[in-house]
């Protein structure tokens, strides 16, 4: 059954089905990349452009790991600052990459919404890889594939997300996906940071993360954006630590076995210590390793949709 | 030029008039008014189950000349005051060069007599700050004798509690109100919606509805130490229209407008990222609505003006957040103000053009209409009953930024005459 969607801009409104289907397929993905020749040919005679059009490291050497591992032909860039900012729009770069014949788009963008705007105006089909504060859905699609890894299953688990939710793209598929996939969602962080009415989609909204930690099963801690926020979104870093650092001896005190994910990087001793983040707890490398099976199922997945 | 008005409904709020009234105009003056009026050589128009008002006025739009006339020029815009059913505008002084000297109020006066044969009144606003910086005062004397019917730095809002306080003392000694584009800017770094629920969904930056209401307070307070004129302009915020309600009952000299799409469209409307539902206050919730219907109801909204700000095709067919704010509003203003306040049993008929004509020239101390033997006719044709689908393609603006295309109204203009000029709404090229 293929996906309902030719696009993947995000999580909101996604079936449960859909969300399934793409973690079902990652696991036979996940099985290649354990392989000695890491390569299945899927893809083979498909064009992938990579746009990206903020910083990203991880993101985009995992979408570009994945394209390749699938045999497409993969070619991309990444420039800084909005596209606006160049002097061409982004509708224009895109129908120019368009014209030359390519099958799939990858975009980041620092503009929320961008890659909504992107199916509209060209042919191929889009991936999301992160939209100003809206959506992340290949990452929470990840993160998800690796509490059921981990864990075993979604339905009926606790997620506790901590950091900037008001900011983060990560935090908002998380939310999508995990609800529907069955999972209890309690959003924790600094009032300030919490965006208005933010339960209305059905999470739990908590300010003291040692309250938070008894009660749930998996933590996704968000990296924090050291210069922008602080003495704005909370006073200092070291306030932040004291109240959000999640630390060993945060973690004892909670007497409860809780996976620790991250989307990365870290910050290691703000939001995250360092013996947290390299600890037994931590699954931060495998969301590395399954982000690229992830996303060879989403490729594979709407690549051979048509 | 003879035209006869036959079997229309005149509805005056300023004589109270509302009866079945013939209207014969000759060189573009009532010659006579009275029941089953004939003029064999003149041309009938069968107003049978429409409407005569006086004029309508839009105190609120942007033409964008000099400077932008690439989004729209005075004649355009004209042309599209006409098409929706208005004989004035106020415009609006964020124009390149702004205007802030009396040559910019010059132009614009003698563009506007060029257009369409002075069709359509246009009175500018004057900057209350030179260049709408926010420093300095404008010369504000000088722009109202010269013809400035207001003072705004619309677009921004007036920030300095010093000047504003300054402005509101100065422009009282000539009577003109000072129009305030209520927005506290810190607080709505980036914002490109309203701040919510929906915000939230969508990762856009929010701008909260406090952010108007502070300011609202602050003006208020200002008004009444200083005992200026205080004009509030496209109100979005219930909170707001609380507090400009207490101000009038306490007699303060403060008055406001509303936009038709702020009694229309709620912050849902921006869940497809269309770039024309991004305006600038942003659209706000159900209960907002709410309680501005009821300002409307209860006379604590004076005015229902456009805020018109065309934008051109490429200039909004970007990302949301690159999206300039504004949506052109004069074409869809009569057809969304009869379709969701007298449809809607929001306001009568009499009310409506209460807030779409006599106030807003009140507010900004032009002269009534008088429609009356031996005066010119400054009307406005309308007919409340029939039904039509905007086409933005067949809009006379020089911009088509609406999110009103293909939405189904009840009720439209048929037509204004003003200044011995006459606009048809039938005669409108397909």
């Amino acid at each position: 059954m293929p996906l309902q969607s030719r696009h993947l801009l995000g999580l909101d409104g996604m079936k449960r089905e859909d969300i399934q289907l793409i973690l079902d397929t990652a696991v036979s993905f996940r099985e290649v990349l354990d392989r000695p020749i890491k390569k299945v040919p899927t893809l083979q005679g498909k064009t992938i452009v990579n746009m990206f059009f903020e910083n990203s490291t991880r993101t985009r050497l995992s979408f570009e790991l994945a394209e390749r591992r699938l045999s497409a032909d993969v070619l991309g860039f990444q420039s800084t600052g909005s596209s606006v900012s160049k002097g061409e729009t982004l509708k224009d770069t895109a129908r120019n990459i368009e014209a030359m014949k390519v099958d799939m788009v990858v975009m980041r963008h620092p503009a929320s919404g961008a890659t909504h705007y992107l199916s509209r105006v060209i042919e191929a089909n889009v991936v999301n890889a992160g939209d100003g504060q809206h959506e992340h859905p290949t990452q929470a699609l990840l993160d998800m594939y690796t509490i059921r890894e981990r864990v075993g299953r979604l339905e009926g688990l606790h997620v506790g997300i901590l950091g900037d939710i008001s900011h983060s793209r990560v935090a908002r598929s998380n939310i999508y996906g995990l609800l529907t996939m069955g999972a209890t969602v309690s959003v924790c962080g600094p009032a300030t940071m919490i965006p208005r009415d933010i339960e209305k989609l059905g999470v739990n909204v908590v300010h003291n993360l040692d309250e938070l930690l008894p009660t749930i099963d998996v933590l996704n801690v968000l990296r924090i954006q050291l210069e922008r926020d602080a003495g704005r979104l909370f006073p200092t870093i070291r306030e932040y630590h004291l109240s959000y650092g999640v630390t060993r001896r945060r973690l004892e005190k909670a007497g409860r076995d809780i996976t620790i994910m991250h989307p990365g990087p870290i910050n290691r001793d703000v939001e995250i210590s360092a013996d947290v983040a390299d600890s037994e707890h931590s699954v931060i490398l495998q969301q590395v390793l399954n982000g690229v099976a992830v996303r060879m199922a989403v490729l594979y997945l709407l690549g051979t949709r048509n | 030029m003879q035209i006869l008005l036959k079997g229309g409904r005149l509805i005056d709020p300023v004589t109270g008039r509302d009866e079945a009234v013939d209207l014969h105009v000759v060189h573009g003056r009532i010659e006579r008014m009275g029941q089953n009026l004939s003029a064999p050589a003149s041309q009938v128009i069968d107003l049978r189950g429409k409407y005569v008002a006086p004029g309508f006025f839009d105190m609120h739009v942007h033409f964008r000349e000099p400077g932008f006339e690439y989004k729209e020029t005075i004649e355009s815009g004209c042309a599209a005051a006409s098409a929706g059913g208005f004989t004035g505008v106020a415009c609006m002084p964020n124009t390149n060069p702004a205007i802030d000297d009396e040559s910019v109020i010059r132009f614009i006066q003698a563009r506007a007599r060029a257009a369409l044969n002075g069709l359509v009144d246009v009175h500018p606003i004057a900057a209350v700050t030179a260049g709408r910086k926010g420093e300095r005062l404008s010369p504000l004397a000088e722009l109202a004798a010269a013809g400035a019917v207001g003072f705004s730095d619309d677009g921004d809002p007036v920030g300095n509690a010093e000047i504003m306080r300054r402005a509101l003392e100065y422009s009282a000694m000539f009577d003109r109100p000072v129009i305030q584009h209520a927005q506290d800017s810190a607080m709505t770094k980036d914002a490109a919606m309203n701040e919510g629920f929906v915000a939230t969904t969508l990762g856009l930056a929010g701008w909260p509805d406090v952010a108007e209401e502070i300011m609202v307070v602050r003006d208020i307070r200002l008004a009444e130490y200083t005992g200026g004129r205080y004009h509030v302009a496209h109100v979005s915020a219930a909170s707001s229209v609380d507090h400009v309600r207490k101000a009038k009952a306490r007699g303060a000299r403060v008055s406001c407008e509303v936009t038709p799409h702020h009694f229309t469209l709620t912050d849902e409307a921006v869940r497809s990222y269309d770039t024309n539902t991004k305006m600038n206050p942003p659209l706000r919730t159900a209960a907002d609505i709410e309680a501005i219907r009821e300002g409307l109801k209860d006379g604590t909204i004076d005015a229902i003006a456009t805020d018109h700000a065309p934008h051109s095709f490429d200039e909004k067919e970007v990302e949301y957040s690159a999206a300039p704010f504004g949506i052109v509003g004069l074409e869809t203003a009569v057809g969304l103000t009869l379709t969701e306040l007298f449809r809607k049993n929001v306001l009568s008929l009499l009310e409506i053009v209460r807030k779409l004509s006599t106030n807003p020239r009140r507010i900004l101390r032009l002269p009534e209409i008088r429609i009356e033997e031996g005066e010119m006719a400054n009307l406005t044709l309308f007919d409340p009953n029939v039904e039509w689908v905007v086409d933005p393609s067949v809009f006379r603006s020089r911009s088509r930024n609406t999110p009103f295309g293909g939405r189904k109204l009840t009720g439209r203009p048929v037509g204004v005459l003003n200044n011995g000029q006459v606009y048809w709404a039938d005669e409108r090229p397909a």
